[in-house]
């Protein structure tokens, strides 16, 4: 049984290239489904990829209560102290909370190539900010100076916008800011713009803060620290992790291209499906004679049925490789920007991971293995002598 | 039988292989009819507003709001014929549905939006009513709100005077479009200014985004340019645009959706003229001295032309009609809820015909040309 | 009826030049059915396709019923063809997704005539060849005899001058070749239509008034049935 599929399977493969128009359709077709497939998804892949790295579970982010989003919150400046003394809170070597009272401004910047603009997110900072994100480096120039109307710009916001390079100089408000630095730190905070957030108070005639971050003594403090802080009448706030905040804002995108990605995707596999059975119901047409010859000699249906499903998956795997491998060189690491929290840009790439590849080949072998099934079953119950009969 | 019953006959010849192949066609208009509104919905969706009015907005973000102080101003710039202002309510509906609301003056309102189609007495009641509000047809019906209603919406900015942030509404008027394209985007609901800015705990004066109503459209950029000169260099520094580009810049930063469903749409188109041309060209292989048969009957070239680019030109235009009126259908099921007007509408049907004629050309020229072409003699000869 | 006046035909293939026919002519009167046979490769049925108007000679004069078809663009040959001339082939004759009636009917779509004078030929077509009943089988569902009776009516249907046949029970036993020759033998005595028939069966010549041999693009003496 075995060495008579392996022969029907050997002679139906070679002559695959007597058929290349039709098999290309089935190459061509799979590889369009799963390169569209993985494409999508190394969007959504990325973009989550990038806001969750953001968040980290042992710091807490402080919002005012019913907020949502950091650009809608607003804590005033006591507030924000009495945050600051929450227990469960780390304290740093000088004996002070480890805690980042923090302000959003949104700020307008060109994306190359455009004429109308993109919201910019401007952070106004107190210095225990860098300590919070360990990840943060400046890469290139150095940090803003307190005091001085001076910015720090993430390496995604420099990549994809114009205007916030090393050296320019950005307008806001009627006054001119001047920037003075890169930082890179792999995550949505390299969409950010930085200043000293006592220079942005005055500057955008604001008083408070939009949240309050606390390094916590370890993960589990969350708790203590929220019960803590919406225990106290004096406060109205909403507390969780930086990693839950982060999280909760990419849902709707995450939601949005999932969904559009399963339509499409859907949608495509099944065209593909239709012309990967035309293209087989064509294949086992035209050797209708040869399969039923190798019949009446004496192979059985179903290493013919095999063979057939073999051919079929090849093609389809071939197609699918290709389709991934398009994916991966013209997408992969591609960066791309799309409004994110509070309104503003986040520049994220394309991630085309191993996992999303796996998934684009499995769709191309179901799509090869049905493709395949009801010709070669067609072509197993076709009696002998039509078979030999027909042209 | 005619000419065109021939022409069908011969698709039925192989039934499974029509089928298929037509099946083919209707999956890949059905996906172009979804994306193709998709894309209309975010890049010409702006198209109905009409350059009649302009939006003055802060410099910095349109989320950050203008102080009610700069009207007189803006009023008395010439060209202007009806300022109102509103303001983003960020506005929730039962813990976590977003909606869009604007706080705003009712008379404001009706006089510079006359594209609003409301009757007097439920304008009047909106005005009169302090805690009144109104909203679109559509989102009065995915909510099932009625006139008369006590509809509490909470904001997620601006809590009332006493803390808390839930607020509630007594619905006194519905409002509908003036024609189509205003219909479909009833999404919007408005509270009364007067009330908004006495209760609300941050305080007075908060206008949000300038409307204003231009006596002469072709004025708009003019106009524009001279706001924003005033403003230059204050601290209230604006930004002004027509309604149009306002909407435009929007929807640009959720990301090139334009680019993206090209490139689906070009590698579903693709594939498919290599399935169906493949199909066509099959069939026109196997038929040579059938086709040869018809020539000694007396068809001319031209008429062997015209029969194989009608077999491809009707299976196009078959699967394509099907493909796109299934999408329509998709379309008015999906766009029913108020929030994503998906539409497969006119402008997608046009594109979408088109696009019928030019795969029909181009699945079916190269073998009708081949068909038209072929010598009798050699063809009956079996060469 | 038919004048072939010193035609010569070479066909190209490849990188070599074939003369087929040498200097070739003959005539054909009205009513006559005319039996052209000779060994493979003598040109028979390339003469049969140039009197029958499916192809050019290279150079020389064919004149049929008055026409000088070598004359005639691809396009005219194919409308003069549709008016004059009817066909029988070894194979392939039928179009197989189309029923009898309707194989017989595609003649008539080249002409004005309506669907219900259409139907009407059909009818009488199908009369004349014996095969009313089988009207609505498709080719498959024929014997092969059967398929050669619908042929030729449809060869017919238009009522042509001539009827131009090549090998047409090459494909056949026996009785059913028989058959299918007296039935061309009716439509040339009853039918007066003029018949040009190659084949390369002697037993299939005698069916003809007479007999004219081929040979290495060159007409032999013409011998009478």
């Amino acid at each position: 049984m075995l060495r008579q599929t392996i022969a029907i399977t050997l002679l139906s493969l070679r002559s695959v290239p007597e058929r290349w128009g039709p098999s290309l359709v089935i190459i061509v077709g799979l590889a369009g489904v799963v390169a569209v497939f993985t494409a999508l998804l190394a969007m959504a892949e990325g973009f989550q990829a990038t806001l969750k790295s953001t968040g980290r579970e042992d710091v807490a982010l402080v919002l005012r209560g019913g907020s949502s989003a950091e650009l809608n919150s607003g804590l005033p400046r006591d507030q924000a102290t009495l945050i600051k003394q929450a227990p469960g809170v780390r304290h740093g070597g000088d004996g002070q909370p480890l805690a980042s009272a923090e302000m959003i401004v949104i700020a307008e910047l060109l994306k190359a190539g455009e004429k109308t603009g993109s919201n910019i997110t401007v952070r106004g900072v107190e210095p225990a900010a860098f300590a919070l994100r360990p990840q943060l480096k400046i890469v290139d120039g150095r940090s803003f100076q307190p005091g001085l109307r001076e910015l720090i710009a993430g390496r995604g916001v420099t990549q994809q916008f114009e205007g916030a390079r090393l050296g320019e100089t950005l307008r806001m408000r009627g006054s001119d800011w001047t920037v003075v630095g890169v930082f890179e730190s792999g995550d949505a905070n390299e969409s950010e713009l930085w200043a000293d957030v006592e220079v942005a108070q005055t500057t955008f005639n604001r008083r408070g803060f939009s949240a309050v971050r606390l390094q916590l003594d370890d993960a589990s403090a969350l708790q203590q620290v929220k019960d803590a802080l919406t225990a106290d009448p004096r406060l109205i706030v909403d507390v969780e992790s930086e990693q839950q905040y982060y999280s909760g804002q990419t849902r709707q995108f995450r939601q949005t291209i999932g969904m559009l990605a399963g339509v499409v995707t859907l949608i495509m596999a099944l065209g593909a499906t239709f012309a990967a059975l035309n293209t087989m119901y064509a294949a086992v047409g035209t050797r209708a004679r040869e399969i039923a010859t190798l019949r009446a000699i004496g192979f059985s249906g179903t290493p013919v049925v095999i063979s057939v499903m073999i051919e079929s998956l090849v093609l389809a795997l071939a197609g699918g490789v290709i389709g991934a491998l398009l994916a991966y060189l013209l997408f992969n690491n591609m960066a791309v920007s799309t409004l994110g929290a509070n309104f503003s840009q986040v520049v994220f790439q394309f991630k085309v991971t191993p996992a999303l590849v796996r998934s684009g080949l499995l769709i191309a072998i179901a799509i090869g293995m049905f493709g395949g099934l009801l010709p070669a079953l067609r072509a197993a119950r076709l009696p002998v002598t039509t078979a030999l009969r027909a042209a | 039988m005619t000419r065109t019953g021939f022409v069908f006959a011969n698709l039925l010849r192989k039934k499974t292989r029509t089928v298929l192949t037509l099946l083919s066609v209707v999956t890949a208009f059905l996906l172009f009819g979804l994306l193709q509104a998709v894309n209309v919905m975010f890049s010409a969706g702006a198209d109905f507003v009409g350059a009649t009015r302009l939006v003055t907005q802060a410099r910095v973000s349109f989320t950050q709001s203008l102080p009610m102080r700069l009207l007189p101003e803006v009023e008395a710039i010439p060209g202007v014929a009806r300022v109102m202002w509103q303001q983003w309510f960020g506005a929730v509906w039962q813990e976590n549905t977003q909606l869009i609301f604007f706080a705003a003056d009712p008379g404001r309102l009706h006089s510079v939006y006359p594209e609003y189609v409301m009757p007097d007495q439920q304008w009047r009641a909106f005005e009169e009513t302090r805690t009144g509000m109104i909203v679109g047809r559509n989102l009065a019906k995915q909510y099932g709100w009625h006139i008369g209603d006590k509809v509490p919406i909470a904001s997620n900015i601006f809590p009332q005077k006493d803390g808390s942030k839930a607020w509630i509404f007594d619905l006194v008027g519905i409002y509908d479009g003036k024609d189509e394209e205003w219909q479909r985007n009833t999404n919007v609901g408005y509270i009364n200014y007067a009330y908004f800015d006495e209760a609300n705990q941050f305080g007075s004066g908060f206008a949000g985004t300038f409307i204003l109503r231009l006596a002469d459209p072709d004025q708009a950029q003019q106009i524009a340019k001279t706001i924003d000169a005033r403003f230059e260099n204050s601290p209230d520094e604006t930004k002004t645009q027509t309604e149009k580009d306002f909407n435009i810049g929007f929807f640009k930063q959720i990301g090139d959706i334009g680019l993206i469903v090209r490139w689906i749409l070009f590698a579903v188109f693709f594939t498919l003229l290599l399935v169906v041309g493949n199909t066509i060209a099959q069939s026109v292989r196997e038929r040579i001295p059938e086709l040869a048969i018809l020539k000694t009957l007396g068809f001319t070239d031209g008429n062997v032309l015209s029969f194989v680019l009608a077999e491809a030109a009707v299976m196009c235009v078959i699967g394509g009609l099907l493909g796109l009126g299934l999408a329509t259908m998709i379309g008015i099921v999906i766009g029913g809820g108020g929030n994503f007007p998906l539409a497969v509408d006119r402008q997608v049907w046009i594109t979408g015909v088109l696009a019928i004629v030019g795969l029909s050309l181009a699945v079916g020229l190269l073998p009708a040309l081949r068909a038209s072409r072929l010598s009798i003699v050699d063809a009956l000869a079996g060469r | 009826m038919v004048r072939v006046s010193n035609v010569y035909k070479s066909y190209v293939r490849g990188k070599q030049t074939v003369e087929v026919l040498h200097g070739l002519s003959l005539e054909i009167p009205k009513g006559d059915f005319v039996a052209l046979m000779g060994p493979s490769g003598s040109g028979k049925t390339t003469l049969l396709n140039l009197i029958g108007g499916l192809d050019q000679p290279t150079s020389g004069e064919i004149l049929v019923g008055g026409q000088r078809i070598d004359q005639l663009s691809g396009g005219q040959l194919a409308r003069w063809r549709a008016r004059n001339v009817g066909f029988v082939f070894q194979f392939y004759n039928l179009m197989p997704v189309l029923t009898a009636e309707r194989n017989i009917e595609l003649p008539l779509l080249l002409t004005g005539l309506s669907a219900a004078q259409r139907r009407k030929s059909v009818a009488v077509a199908l009369e004349v060849v014996g095969l009313t009943d089988r009207a609505r089988h498709k080719p498959r569902e024929l014997s092969g005899g059967q398929e050669q009776r619908v042929a030729i009516a449809r060869a017919l249907v238009s009522d042509p001058t001539i009827l131009i046949c090549d090998e047409p029970t090459g494909d056949l036993d026996r009785k059913t070749a028989d058959e299918i020759l007296g039935l061309v033998q009716v439509l040339n005595r009853d039918h007066g239509k003029t018949i040009v028939m190659v084949t390369h069966d002697p037993k299939a010549a005698e069916f003809a008034r007479r007999t004219l041999h081929l040979e290495k693009g060159q007409l032999l003496e013409q011998a009478a049935a």
